[in-house]
């Protein structure tokens, strides 16, 4: 391995790997084993507690698995509508604010007093934890009865869709903000140059470049959604998505810890690709606009609760 | 108004609890973080492969599940506690899979000839280590590090509805259920607690920023 850190090993060097490796498989083995030997005293790993989730011939196994699967279908709708939904009033949001800045309004009329009220709420909305938002919106709305339907499973889905969407926006178009703000001063001064208003450049010129270089830190973004959405489980109990669905099922079986491990293994896995997919499209597209780069890692970094803190960094 | 005045000594008490899961949070993820960095960069294949697993594990799984995950298997294998330690911990694992990457990018961004004109003067390891590379690196680290850090501090809400008693969220959830007060009101003081502590960490870790990317 060639590492910043290190010189390429000798043989004393490659003596002491071997040695470390050793102890280091060693004492990660004994650690796993003492735990797997606990878990096995207490009987975590009878068949009553695996089969309704690993054995087709149990007979709760395809309700158990109905659960789950109806679980994850309303997760995935629920983050899929809010990141299309963030995605439209993300790109109004960023709009408003870069728009606002380039047209340099005097300091007290009405662009510039709207481009205040957005900045702040944006600075107030990303400064507020996600989990608190849907907690927020689940009490807040029926409080002065905002219904959105008459049947509970597709309010509560729009309750969660709704809090997200407010959170993501603010996110999305300060993706966009980063996005923007890595083209190349020409792209804009060219736009200006041929006689397009400052809006129709953002609008024709910027955004659209703006879009390849975010889609990557977009994707992110879903994953980041997808993940959110299981905050129901404690700000949101009413909604049927898959930890709230696996609650269900570990309150009939008492088997949290099997239940948790395989929800758990379908939100790594789909995560995983997620993450691998907007790897892949960062590489596709880094070759096709006129420059700049989104760290997408900054970016999707943490959890449902990211700072979108973008760091921009000059094309290599 | 009213709310918050006659209800001002739980929101005091209520948004020191805050600050404090998050100062543990953050404390602990740190430590957990830059260790498990250094399995991912260290030279014994193992502790690599550990490392890698860690970090797509808690990184890919949803916080909630964590917190369930932690709550319910460490009781199992026989460490028992708090609620409060469970959620700490949970936040500890979820987080250092994202302090870990952020420190082993910032390690990964410094030119590897950086390394190697230092290590062809004569300096050692440690030297190489402290005087040439990590300085470095501290400027690529801090941005994504900081995000982390206040992505860390709101997450740490999730403990009240967790069944921590006595943060933010949950007084607001027991001014609304058993004190009966306007859900409107309340809240809103309580994301006021929020941004009391989150919008000062923000611009001063901005302000962090902007000092040690300037020398570049």
């Amino acid at each position: 391995m060639s590492s910043v850190l290190y010189d390429a090993p000798g043989p004393r060097a490659k003596r002491n790997a071997l040695i470390g490796s050793i102890i280091g498989a060693a004492v990660i083995v004994g650690l796993i084993a003492i735990v797997i030997k606990r878990l096995a005293d207490r009987g975590q790993f009878a068949a009553e507690k695996w089969d309704p989730l690993i054995n087709p011939s149990d007979p709760v196994f395809s309700q158990v698995w109905n659960l789950l699967r109806s679980g994850f279908q309303s997760t995935l709708t629920a983050a899929v509508l809010a990141i299309v939904l963030s995605l439209v009033f993300g790109v109004l949001l960023g709009t408003i604010r870069m728009s606002l800045t380039a047209a340099h309004a005097p300091r007290f009329s009405l662009p510039n007093g709207l481009r205040w009220l957005v900045v702040i709420f944006i600075e107030l909305a990303r400064a507020t934890p996600v989990v608190l938002m849907i907690y927020f919106v689940a009490q807040v709305f029926p409080q002065f009865n905002i219904r959105l339907s008459a049947d509970g499973a597709v309010r509560n889905l729009w309750y969660l869709v709704i809090a997200l969407t407010l959170y993501n926006s603010v996110i999305i178009s300060e993706i966009l903000r980063a996005g923007v703000n890595s083209l190349p001063s020409g792209q804009r001064e060219a736009g200006l140059a041929i006689g397009l208003t400052p809006l129709r450049t953002l609008q024709l010129i910027q955004l659209p470049q703006a879009f390849r270089v975010m889609l990557p830190a977009l994707i992110s973004q879903l994953v980041v959604t997808l993940k959110d959405t299981s905050l129901a489980a404690v700000a949101l109990v009413g909604f049927t998505e898959a930890l709230n669905q696996g609650k269900v099922v570990t309150q009939a079986l008492h088997n949290p810890i099997q239940v948790y491990f395989v929800i758990g293994l379908i939100f790594i896995l789909l995560n995983y690709l997620l993450g691998k997919l907007a790897g892949l499209v960062e590489r596709k597209l880094a070759k096709r606009t006129a420059g700049g780069h989104v760290d997408v890692t900054a970016v999707g970094v943490a959890g449902g609760t990211d700072q979108a803190a973008t760091t921009i960094a000059p094309k290599p | 108004m009213e709310v918050l005045t006659t209800h001002w000594d739980l929101y005091v008490s209520a948004f020191w609890m805050s600050v404090k899961i998050s100062i543990y949070g953050v404390i602990g993820s740190l430590i957990l973080g830059t260790i498990i960095a250094t399995f991912r960069v260290s030279p014994i294949p193992p502790l690599r492969w550990f490392g890698t697993f860690w970090v797509n594990t808690f990184r890919n799984m949803p916080l909630t599940v964590v917190c369930f995950f932690v709550a319910f298997g460490l009781p199992q294998i026989g460490i028992n506690g708090a609620y409060f330690w469970f959620v700490i911990v949970a936040l500890w694992l979820y987080t250092s899979a994202f302090v870990c990457e952020a420190v082993r990018s910032g390690i990964n961004s410094v030119n590897p000839g950086q390394a190697e004109a230092a290590r062809a003067i004569g300096l050692t390891f440690i030297q190489t280590l402290g005087l040439i590379i990590m300085p470095q690196a501290l400027r690529a680290v801090l941005p994504p590090l900081g995000s982390v850090l206040i992505a860390m501090m709101k997450n740490s809400a999730i403990a009240g509805l967790f069944g921590v008693p006595g943060d933010l969220i949950s007084n607001a959830d027991s001014l609304i259920g058993a004190g009966g007060e306007p859900a409107l009101t309340v809240l809103l003081w309580t994301c006021l607690g929020y941004w009391l502590f989150i919008l000062p960490c923000a611009a001063l870790l901005a302000a962090a920023e902007k000092k040690v990317t300037i020398a570049r």
